[in-house]
């Protein structure tokens, strides 16, 4: 048994490399599209310290609203801008109705909040596009699709989908962008502010409100983002919800305020479960990933409870 | 104040739209549909949930109900849900249901130990519990026209078909990748016997409800286990998902084969031309060249009495809801017979479906002639164990592919009698059959 837990899957490593690269990478993908779901979570947390529970089914919203735009006879790309409105109405909506009346609310009257965002966004979903899934508008977007094979020795291959390559390229451009705009623009440095202190904020005169729309609309670009990448590997479905939860263990472990803890904790939980499920999950009978993202983040949150990136809260008394 | 008379009012108006609902007609049965419409299941529910009631509403319509006696359908959203499942049945039990279908195996399974206490029949079509198949031990539950344990056994007597018989599956290795949820789980300890009996190595691989969408993991170890054979469980998104990671991978598609809730036209579209070759079980006909599905048409679709999409109408699931349908009013119709009452009650019901014999004469008399085949069942046998086929995904569509074959029944009878037996002992005192048998 030692043998098995200890040895066994380094061997299997050691014979297998073309194995253990296409399983690398597999996690570098999935790891990806988490810290996508991620940083929706991570860029409303930042402006108004909610926990945005409503973030997974957002990402479902914003890609059946695309593809049920396509399938109306709206072409892929007017779509995609119509589709990009949309989830900019919501944002204002979101400000207008829910954290308006909210300002100065406990802050898990405004998780309860989202969770009731959550149920109404399901109902509206389902009550517009129905409940089936929806296929991806892949081709249409313009997105590549098939695989190239890389051969590794004799017998080894590693496959690569141009879609996951795709991802992995928009991902490191929202990144970029949503860095550049935080740290560079006006309204980015007026959003860390707000981050900072609500009321110091308003006190030299930046508007709550607008900040708000503004960073809500950003986390409805990422989850449009999210929604195509992921609605490309499989398809569009309310199913996609619950996968959406698996940034929490992804926040836990990057923080809940950094956009670059978002990413690397995506990639360390994509990988690490991967690696676990492959290699150690079989000794169990398998289907361990659905827990070991958690386990992973609790094991890092021993040594820093505060996330990888996340701030360190020290308060007197 | 203002608040004050906003809530009188509505809690009149609430009264006065009750006081309208119309009070079910005296000669009507009430027959109870659960579905589910929302939710990760809701791309497998919903044509399903479009056939069963469909087919119901055409008989109101054409027919006037069952012999004059008018079916109120009602829905029960599930979710695919067990928790709203069992709060369906509580939901639907006070209004004398004639039959429950849950439509989902966990459901099904929370259900069981109710029925025969409360005296309501439940109508598993080809789920639920396997062991259920065994009349005497569960009067109050039908699994027709096959159970899992059938099904398992079709698809491994078809691998050793076309490996040239039982004793060449010796060495082979098969894998099964299932929805870990009690019905995914409900077909291994058949393929565990099997792989004893014949030889064969068998690999799990259980993909967790949430995990639907995101099967990368599963599908890297099938790559690394390489097994000879893919034998698929899945349901709602875990179907397509499957199928393109399997694709993905470069598994033969041709060697996977998924059970009969495998086989939904958008499960293997997802794979489009490259799932060419994928497999699944059957047990009706797909398409709409029927009597029966252009009856549903015109009296039904065409009449906008139904909710079905016009391009998913008579597919694969859709027909699978008929066929469902058909089984409850042909239980009805049987009861009818046997207790010489027009409207019956749930304890005829249950005689009537333990009765229930679809021949092919009246296969052809309701407009279903080749859609499906004859169907016994009797007091000891409450499945029938039904002959399946094969149906191959080309591309574009399902496609027939060899004739109509039995499951291995000769082996599992015994095995469902000894789980039956299993199961009475693990929930005992397990109420001995009392219920008269009018068969044989």
């Amino acid at each position: 048994m030692l043998y098995q837990i200890f040895i066994d899957p380094f061997v299997q490593m050691v014979d297998m490399p073309d194995f253990l690269l296409q399983v690398i990478w597999e996690g570098f993908v999935a790891g990806v599209l988490y810290a996508l779901i991620a940083l929706g979570f991570v860029l409303i947390f930042k402006a108004s310290g909610v926990f945005n529970f409503a973030q997974g089914i957002m990402v479902v919203f914003a890609g059946l609203t695309l593809v049920g735009l396509h399938e109306a006879g709206v072409p892929a790309y007017l779509a995609l801008v119509l589709a990009i409105g949309v989830m900019a109405v919501l944002a204002i909506a979101v400000e207008r109705f829910v954290m308006r009346p909210l300002v100065n609310q406990p802050d898990i009257i405004l998780l309860m909040s989202t969770i009731g965002m959550t149920y109404f966004l399901i109902g509206l979903g389902e009550f517009v596009f129905g409940g089936e899934p929806k296929k991806m508008i892949t081709q249409e977007l313009g997105l590549p699709t098939g695989s190239t094979e890389i051969e590794i020795g004799e017998r080894g291959l590693v496959i690569l989908q141009h879609i996951d390559i795709a991802a992995a390229v928009i991902a490191i451009i929202m990144v970029s962008a949503l860095a550049l705009f935080f740290n560079k623009t006006r309204i980015g440095r007026a959003l860390r502010a707000v981050a900072d202190d609500h009321q110091a904020a308003q006190s030299v005169g930046i508007s709550l409100n607008q900040i708000w729309a503004i960073v809500w609309f950003a986390a409805g670009i990422v989850a449009l983002a999210t929604g195509i990448m992921w609605g490309a590997r499989s398809d569009v479905s309310f199913a996609l919800e619950i996968v959406a939860l698996k940034a929490l263990p992804v926040l836990i472990l990057g923080g809940f305020t950094s956009i670059p803890g978002a990413i690397v904790g995506g990639l360390i939980i994509g990988i690490g479960e991967k690696i676990g499920e492959i290699y150690w999950g079989p000794l169990v009978g398998g289907g361990i990933e659905s827990w070991l993202a958690y386990m992973i983040a609790l094991v890092f949150l021993l040594f820093r409870p505060q996330g990888l990136f996340g701030e360190r809260i020290i308060e007197r008394v | 104040m203002r608040l004050r008379s906003l809530i009188a009012g509505g809690i009149l108006a609430a009264m006065a739209s009750t006081a309208a609902l119309p009070a079910f007609a005296e000669d009507s049965v009430y027959v109870p549909l659960f579905s589910y419409r929302t939710g990760p299941f809701a791309g497998s529910g919903i044509p399903i949930a479009n056939g069963m009631s469909d087919y119901l509403t055409m008989l109101n319509e054409r027919d006037g109900g069952i012999n004059g006696v008018k079916i109120n359908i009602e829905e029960c959203e599930t979710g695919y849900d067990t928790q709203k499942g069992v709060e369906c049945y509580e939901q639907v039990k006070a209004k004398n249901p004639l039959v429950i279908s849950p439509y989902s195996t966990g459901i099904t399974l929370q259900v069981i130990p109710k029925a025969g206490v409360d005296k309501i029949p439940v109508l598993s079509m080809a789920y639920g519990l396997s062991a259920a198949a065994v009349g005497n031990v569960f009067p109050w539950v039908f699994n027709p026209p096959a159970t899992y344990w059938d099904g398992a056994s079709a698809i491994v007597a078809d691998i050793a078909r076309r490996e040239g018989g039982l004793e060449s599956l010796k060495g082979k290795k098969i894998g099964y990748i299932y929805l870990d949820a009690g019905y995914g789980k409900e077909a291994i300890p058949l393929l565990e016997d099997f792989s004893k009996q014949y030889g064969f190595e068998l690999t799990l691989y259980p993909v967790p409800g949430k995990e639907m969408q995101n099967q990368s993991s599963q599908w890297l170890n099938v790559r690394r286990d390489r097994p000879d054979y893919m034998i698929m469980w899945g349901w709602g998104a875990m179907n397509p998902t499957a199928v393109k990671e399997a694709v993905k991978i470069r598994y033969p598609m041709d060697k996977f084969y998924g059970v009969w809730w495998s086989g939904g036209n958008d499960d293997a579209a997802a794979g489009g031309e490259d799932a060419k070759g994928y497999r699944t079980l059957n047990f009706h006909g797909v398409g709409s060249d029927y009597p029966v599905i252009q009856d549903i048409k015109k009296y039904v679709v065409d009449a906008g009495k139904s909710q079905v999409d016009p391009a998913k109408f008579a597919d694969n699931l859709y027909n699978r809801g008929v066929y469902n349908s058909m089984l409850i009013a042909e239980g009805i119709r049987r009861a009818q017979e046997l207790s010489g009452k027009k409207v019956i009650d749930a304890t005829d019901m249950r005689a009537g479906l333990e009765n229930l014999n679809v021949d092919e004469a009246r296969l052809k008399e309701m407009g279903m002639e080749g859609f499906a085949g004859a169907l016994k069942l009797s007091c000891s046998d409450h499945s029938g164990h039904h002959q399946v086929y094969v149906v191959e995904w080309d591309g574009k569509d399902w496609q027939k592919s060899g004739e109509w074959f039995s499951p291995m029944t000769e082996v599992v009878r015994p095995m469902l009698e000894k789980a039956a037996e299993e199961y009475k002992t693990a929930n005992a005192p397990w109420p001995e059959r009392t219920e008269p048998c009018l068969s044989n």
